[in-house]
């Protein structure tokens, strides 16, 4: 086997690479080596083929993720944006937070366990390379149908690494959603959200710079898991027809992760680190050429000097590995050996293996020989950019024009039919009870924790000294998004502002999670295009901006995608956690407001889907003024002490939401149906803008003229009472037989 | 005189600062301790937190067991000093043989995070003085393995010394043997549970309530009238 050296390389400029096999175009190839002025080697290929691929460089994405910095609110809150590892929002008080919601969705369905282990491994440590300690995680998920074989593989699996790893990891679980759904049959959705605190002056970046300064990579040990194409590369070029079979699958260690947390904490806090990036997708090569094409000099590595799990492996694999826990910090010459006495304190292994230099080029050596001699900025930045062709699917006339009507789908009119219908609503996989899930996560970890699921968003303690608290909540819902993905994104969007704002908390930053087919299709390309052009005007209203996220493509089998289903992770401010609303109606007597406007929307809602496996017409019409005007009426209404209760009425419409906090305070509803309302469409239709609170008896002058003044409409639909949720003159439904129904549905099914 | 009561924090504990948080709030002094560290530091008690110490490898707590602050702890521990375990604590307090019997995994298998009702079974030890004998209690029970087991004549000698501390109520989350949560030494100094008492001090995080603040408050009574 000969060294394919970067001499070796212009010598010998005609020798065929594999480059189709790694992945990429024709065009892009020849752009390569337009670039380096003579062919790559096998380890320069082997990086541009990684950090050029669709999941590193955005090239399908980006020229439609643009607009989330085009149209970004003003916002005085946002104190890193977009690009570096995660955005920063300040939260008051010298505090800052940083958040972000990636996808691990591939790995997952391959070897769920380890696949979503990692996403929380790879979320949490990009958390920890903006210097900030991670405080929690939230895991948005959905499955194939509940009925499906593969769900019971896929599911549990799922659960399990999601627990393993968080759970060792002492981060609490705070929310997310289980959603099931026959499109995702194949392409489960895993995504996995993280957020971290810091103080102001603690922000930290990924950046290479001051000649001298020393390149360590620390963590575990660097193995052959996770190469994906090298091994094609390492196969089919340099070891001569034996292809060495990796798992593609990454392998997580939780224990190694939480070493590294305490162990760069320390560093930072001990004000030891210049630049600091973690090993994720891309591995080696992306944390070198990012770190060095951020910073203002060059970098050289030698490769020989990689601690390995595998002696035997070849210098592109080493690039290529994406063996989890590992970071890579810059560090001063004289601060080296205090770095190196923390990483040994915390028994994290941790190897001086290159420099900054004051050139521009990222040079690798193996052996003494140069084997990479790049522009770092042409690997990171430079890759294509595509402006991949869209239109309108020709099926979406049609669908949308399949609206739910009564003529078109049977409506329960009977006092009977609509207790049935209640009853299979609430039993119903995606409405169900969800802590079969939820209750193999700890939750409780580092004590701050002041909601966690099923409230309607996750609520963290930031200063036990003032009880400053950071609420989020995610949402998605990929039916809306297949009826109109312009609406449907910004519909999620809605949903997370509304859920934090139940809670008390001011809404202030998005991230979001862009789960779609194949590029390549222009009808999922179309669905793409807009809805992040729904996302981005919808944050600009919200005053809301995008700080980061990520893009998953290519999530379907054959020519079946996935419905559009963009995840949006709202961001929120309570100056006072004692304040907060939870979604629990507990006090006998209090009396129910329905804030907002209901109106026949039942397209794409849960009822057309439980009774009628219905999908058609367009989904709830969206008044993102009128959004804002809620989320103010509901913060106000939280930190005056006018509402004991709230709960934001999202799918499944009045009645699930009714039903949930019924249950959660133990106590019954005497509910009646407003006037001008038909009793079908007050309990079922899935109306934007909603929430349902509980009132005290003291307070609902004070409440009602608030929302008069302010224009937003506040019906008194019941009060709390009882053991049974009745709507008058309809039916009376047992709270005993409501929780019978909306348990233990998620075990029968993997039963 | 104030109480200084430890807590350790090994390589992969979880729950350290949660307990240093809980020692506070009772209002004892907090001890970090170093699992590297033989030295105590001068503390009247301590607390082996929950976690994953060595991410359980091996099993869990085995290799704990083995660190340099557990030679000082088991020494100290036998001489009367009050040690509590919770979760991890407790399977490093099995491991390391001062307290019987040993943990194995739920017997669902899954990892469990709820509120869990409990009994006090035993309020005569160093932790538990506060809790009225009998008192049912709700705290937060989160583990993998936490299946509490030991062969029938070790139970049986529990059971006959009063050395059952706490029962758990409505329901037996994890198979443990006739419901046992936590356990004494036969001195009483020493007690393991696997609950954590830690997650139910503050009135609005957690479970919601403060039941869990007796046991603090228990050990800084003892530690001051002593």
């Amino acid at each position: 086997m000969t060294l394919d050296t970067v001499k070796n390389a212009t010598e010998t400029p005609d020798v065929e690479l594999p480059w189709a096999a790694l992945g990429l175009k024709e065009d892009e190839y020849l752009k390569i080596r337009e670039i380096l002025g003579r062919r790559p080697t096998g380890a320069e290929l082997a990086m541009y083929s990684v950090m050029w691929s669709e999941h590193c460089s955005y090239k399908s994405s980006k020229v439609h993720l643009r607009q989330f910095g085009e149209k970004a609110p003003q916002s005085d809150a946002m104190l890193v944006g977009i690009g570096e590892n995660a955005g920063v929002v300040d939260v008051g008080q010298g505090y800052a937070v940083t958040f972000k919601i990636e996808s691990h969705n591939h790995p997952s369905y391959v070897e769920p366990y380890q696949g979503a282990a990692t996403g929380v491994g790879g979320i949490v440590r990009d958390i920890i390379s903006m210097g900030a300690r991670p405080v929690a995680v939230m895991d948005p998920l959905r499955f194939g149908a509940p009925d499906h074989p593969d769900t019971k593989r896929v599911l549990p699996g799922v659960v399990a690494g999601i627990g393993g790893y968080g759970n060792c990891l002492g981060l609490p679980n705070i929310g997310g959603e289980v959603v099931f759904d026959a499109c995702y049959q194949g392409n489960p959705l895993v995504n996995a959200l993280a957020v971290g605190v810091m103080k102001h002056e603690d922000i930290h970046l990924a950046k290479a710079s001051g000649a001298g300064n020393k390149v360590v990579l620390y963590g575990a040990r660097t193995g052959g898991d996770g190469i994906g194409g090298a091994s094609i590369l390492a196969s089919e070029t340099f070891e001569g027809g034996t292809p060495t079979k990796r798992p593609a699958v990454q392998v997580g260690d939780p224990f190694q992760e939480k070493l590294l947390i305490e162990c760069t904490l320390e560093a930072f806090r001990a004000q030891l680190v210049v630049g600091i990036q973690d090993l994720g997708a891309a591995g080696l090569s992306c944390a070198t050429s990012e770190l060095a094409s951020n910073g203002s000099g060059g970098m050289r590595c030698d490769l020989d000097d990689v601690p390995l799990r595998d002696a035997t492996l070849t210098p592109e694999e080493i690039l290529m590995s994406e063996s989890q826990e590992r970071m890579c910090a810059v560090v001063e010459p004289e601060k080296i050996d205090a770095f190196l006495a923390i990483c040994e304190k915390w028994d994290v292994t941790a190897t001086v293996i290159g420099e900054v230099t004051d050139g521009d080029r990222l040079e690798i050596f193996w052996h003494g020989e140069k084997i990479v001699d790049v522009d770092p900025r042409t690997v990171a930045h430079d890759g294509p950019v595509y402006e991949r062709p869209y239109h309108r699917p020709s099926w979406q006339d049609a669908l949308q024009a399949d609206a739910p009507t009564a003529e078109r789908l049977a409506r329960p009119a009977t006092g009977d039919e609509l207790r049935a219908a209640v009853l299979q609503l609430v039993g119903s996989v995606n409405q169900a009870d969800k802590s079969w899930i939820t209750s193999q996560y700890d939750r409780f970890v580092l004590g701050n924790t002041v909601l966690a699921m099923p409230e309607d968003s996750g609520m963290i303690r930031v200063d036990e000294s003032t009880n400053l608290g950071v609420a989020i909540a995610t949402d998605g819902n990929g039916r809306y998004t297949k009826l109109d993905p312009y609406t449907g994104s910004q519909l999620a969007l809605a949903e997370a502002y509304r859920n934090v704002a139940a809670t008390g908390a001011k809404p202030l930053a998005v991230s979001d999670c862009l789960n779609f087919g194949s590029p390549e299709d222009p009808e999922v390309m179309w669905q793409f295009a807009e809805a992040t052009r729904g996302l981005a005007d919808g944050c600009l209203t919200l005053g809301t901006p995008v700080t980061g996220g990520n893009v998953s493509l290519y999530n379907q089998t054959g020519a079946e995608a996935i419905h559009p289903t963009p995840v949006v992770a709202v961001l929120g401010v309570i100056d006072d956690v004692t304040r907060r609303t939870p979604m629990a109606f507990a006090e006998e007597g209090q009396l129910v407001y329905l804030l907002g406007t209901t109106e026949d929307e039942l397209g794409g809602s849960a009822w057309a889907q439980v009774a009628h496996d219905h999908l058609g017409g367009l989904p709830p019409k969206l008044d993102l003024d009128r959004e804002k005007l809620l989320a103010e009426i509901l913060i106000a209404a939280s930190r005056d002490g006018m509402i004991d209760a709230a709960h934001d009425l999202s799918d499944g419409g009045l009645i699930q939401a009714a039903v949930e906090s019924a249950l959660k305070g133990g106590q019954g509803l005497r509910l009646i149906v407003p006037d001008g309302l038909d009793p079908f469409v007050f309990l079922f239709s899935e109306s934007a803008g909603r929430a349902i609170v509980s009132v005290p008896r003291s307070e609902e002058l004070r409440f009602t003229e608030m929302c008069g003044v302010r224009g937003l409409p506040a019906t008194r639909i019941g009060v709390v009472d009882g053991d049974v949720v009745e709507l008058q003159g309809q039916f009376t439904l047992p709270l005993a037989e409501l929780r019978e129904a909306n348990t233990g549905v998620i075990e029968a099914l993997l039963a | 005189m104030t109480a200084r009561v430890g807590v350790v924090t090994f390589p992969g504990s979880l729950d350290d600062r949660d307990a240093l948080r809980a020692v506070k709030l009772a209002g004892a002094e907090p001890v970090a301790l170093w699992h590297r560290d033989t030295d105590l530091h001068q503390v009247d008690a301590v607390v082996l937190p929950g976690g994953f110490s060595y991410g359980d490898y091996l099993r869990a707590g085995a290799i704990s067991r083995f660190s340099p602050v557990m030679e000082t702890i088991i020494e100290q521990a036998k001489a009367g000093m009050p040690v509590l375990g919770i979760c991890n604590g407790f399977q490093v307090l099995t491991e390391s043989h001062l307290l019987p019997g040993a943990m194995l995994r739920n017997n669902h298998l899954h990892f469990v995070c709820k509120d869990q009702k409990l009994r006090v079974e035993n309020n005569t030890t160093a932790w538990t003085s506060d809790y009225a004998q009998g008192q049912e209690i709700m705290i937060p029970l989160k583990n993998m393995d936490g299946r509490f087991t030991a062969d029938r004549r070790t139970i049986d000698e529990l059971e006959a010394e009063g050395r059952v501390v706490f029962r758990y109520l409505d329901g037996n989350p994890n198979g443990s043997i006739d419901d046992i949560a936590g356990i004494t030494n036969a001195a009483g100094n020493v007690v393991g549970l696997m609950p954590h008492p830690e997650h139910a001090v503050e009135p609005l995080i957690g479970t919601g309530g403060t039941d869990g603040t007796g046991f603090f408050t228990s050990i800084i009574k003892r530690l001051v009238n002593a």
